[in-house]
């Protein structure tokens, strides 16, 4: 499937399943009018949605590409457009365009490593799409090791699907953390950036990392406290869009353009970039 | 190399009007000089030096992208985009000509921006060799030959002769398709002479942009004068919307009533909105707004396009910020030439 002639103009495409994650995350399950996924991604591709007279948005798609039914998109209700997606029931129809940006290096970079995960919080929904596509092709990539922390229990995004199936996979060890103690949680208590320092793991991993740019900027200190090097690390940003090809000049940061030549970078890179992220 | 006299400057506009929409320099009553369609009657301004180049022509103000029909739970996406005629600009300066270069590396790179494109092709550019620059006019220091301006037509007025060049096949065609003299391009020799003249007293001229290449990135990002520089920025965004190299937009829609329009509109990286988002903005004060417009056009673009700097030196900033901070203050306290 190839985009439309006019990258600006969207199609229009239907919600067909709305799941509550969180209080404040649901996941929505998006096809276009013929029933089909509007469009192929890789993972960490992002796409807009928009609601006439509400407004148009960009998101990561939370789904792997080897889901070949749907699209997928885990939203935090935070603004206009996104308060107006909790609202609506299924059978909604949206507008969508994409895929915009460049992904993750799965079929490359990643190819044979191992896999360190991080996120927070609603940094889950990119990683997803990352996480479910090796899953898929478990083979190619060596151990994978995914460190998730949100607020709370009820804060972890796709909670179920981690529970049920990540956690019961060969090869891959799931380590869930909650900022402070909770009734009924067992697993472990603390920050994201402290935990990965206590798991202290092997420096041979190549690491995927989204969240809170505080996270993000303390557990790559404790990373490299750990040695590791920036060019095993990798992100996705998340700024201010319009066009999503590189001309309405939003998320310029130095010479790049955060929707074309991101949303992923490798640290290394961003190293010699203005922090205007 | 064609000529005419020009005494019949209203019979080439007539003809050329029967070609499509001209538009041409002309004064408003404020006294102010704007591209205006030409009409019978219209006569074109003195002063090169509109307020606006004609940027509009390709990238409008506010411009229709599509609508939408909602009722219920559905959605019908109704295209009308804008059909471009052909039509004709008559009597750009030098420095916008090259402006136009500079948008089409934006616009017309891959992903292609077809509703400027659309426009663009359409665009027959005639220039006209400029010689009254203002005090404010610095193009020399980007490279830029006044006396010698480039588009599909370069025009130079001589004496009592207007003097036309075709530079592309788009100009052949429109000069072969008219009533023209022919002339000798040794005729316009003086005058590019003269004006090359002016425009070595031009007092910014000589602005030296050393040191800007892209390549010191993060040494011209972390300069203190940053501050000071953008102190008394009021964030008006007056420099951008009179820029004709500033191309940023924003995408918004309307509610009619009957319909949703979504629409695209110029923007400024100058005001506090541009990149807020729910959770916050990353440039949030004026010293990171005005930095970014700055360092845009004179580090970011270069390292991006070869080279080519995002200002083309017409000077319109100097003469419209409230507060006369610009470009050439910037140039001068950050680079490595004179202060």
């Amino acid at each position: 499937m190839t985009m439309r002639r006019d990258p600006l103009i969207p199609v229009v495409a239907v919600v067909t399943d709305i799941r509550r994650d969180t209080p404040d995350v649901k996941t929505f399950r998006v096809v276009g009018l013929d029933g089909k996924k509007p469009f192929t991604t890789i993972p960490g591709q992002c796409a807009f949605l928009s609601m006439p007279g509400i407004g148009e948005a960009l998101f990561s798609v939370t789904s792997s590409p080897t889901q070949e039914d749907y699209l997928e998109f885990s939203i935090k209700k935070c603004g206009c457009v996104t308060s107006w997606l909790h609202a609506i029931e299924v059978g909604q129809q949206i507008t969508v365009r994409g895929p915009y940006g460049n992904g993750f290096p799965v079929d490359t970079d990643f190819v044979g490593k191992d896999l360190l995960f991080v996120a927070g919080g609603i940094g889950l929904a990119p990683l997803r799409s990352v996480i479910n596509y090796v899953r898929h092709y478990r083979d190619r990539y060596g151990k994978v090791d995914i460190v998730y922390g949100a607020r709370t229990k009820d804060d972890l995004v796709d909670y179920e699907e981690i529970k049920n199936e990540w956690c019961k996979e060969d090869g891959i060890n799931v380590h869930l953390t909650i900022d402070i103690q909770q009734e009924g949680w067992d697993g472990n208590v603390g920050f994201v950036p402290n935990y990965v320092k206590e798991l202290g793991f092997d420096t041979n991993k190549t690491v995927v990392m989204c969240g809170p740019p505080i996270m993000i900027k303390f557990t790559l200190a404790g990373l490299e406290e750990l040695g590791f090097k920036r060019d095993q690390v990798y992100t996705t940003f998340e700024l201010k869009m319009k066009c999503a090809l590189g001309k309405c000049g939003r998320c310029n940061i130095g010479d790049k353009y955060v929707c074309k030549d991101g949303p992923v970078f490798r640290l290394d890179q961003m190293a010699q970039l203005p922090d205007e992220y | 190399m064609k000529k005419l006299s020009l005494s019949k400057l209203n019979e080439l506009f007539s003809a050329l009007s029967q070609k499509g929409e001209l538009y041409i320099p002309a004064d408003e009553k404020n006294g102010q000089a704007k591209f205006t369609l030409w009409q019978e009657g219209l006569s074109m301004t003195e002063n090169l030096n509109t307020v606006r180049s004609a940027k509009d022509l390709f990238f409008p103000q506010v411009e229709q992208m599509v609508d939408f029909k909602v009722s219920g739970k559905e959605i019908e996406i109704v295209e009308n985009r804008h059909t471009a005629e052909d039509f004709i600009i008559f009597g750009v300066r030098a420095c916008d000509a090259k402006s136009f270069e500079i948008l089409d590396r934006v616009f017309l790179s891959e992903p292609v921006d077809t509703f400027y494109k659309e426009r663009r092709d359409h665009a027959t550019v005639v220039t006209l060799a400029c010689d009254k620059p203002e005090e404010t006019c610095f193009c020399t220091a980007f490279g830029i030959d006044a006396s010698n301006p480039a588009g599909d037509v370069s025009a130079w007025k001589v004496g009592e002769e207007l003097y036309l060049r075709a530079n592309t096949e788009k100009g052949e065609k429109l000069l072969s398709s008219l009533n023209l003299e022919d002339a000798d391009e040794s005729a316009v020799e003086e005058t590019k002479a003269e004006i090359k003249k002016t425009l070595e007293k031009l007092p910014f001229g000589k602005l030296n942009l050393n040191g800007f290449d892209g390549e010191h990135l993060m040494e011209k990002f972390n300069r203190p004068e940053w501050a000071e520089l953008s102190e008394a920025c009021l964030g008006c965004g007056t420099c951008t919307f009179v820029c004709p190299t500033c191309q940023c937009y924003d995408v918004k829609d309307f509610d009619t009533g009957s319909g949703v329009q979504r629409y695209r509109c110029w923007d400024s990286c100058m005001y506090s909105d541009f990149t807020m988002m729910a959770h916050g903005t990353n440039r949030p004060t004026q010293k990171e707004r005005f930095r970014q417009r700055f360092m845009h056009k004179l580090v970011y673009f270069p390292s991006n396009n070869d080279g080519i700097y995002g200002c083309v030196g017409c000077g319109r900033c100097l003469q419209k910020c409230p507060i006369h901070m610009n470009i050439v203050k910037v140039a001068k306290t950050l680079g490595e030439g004179e202060k």
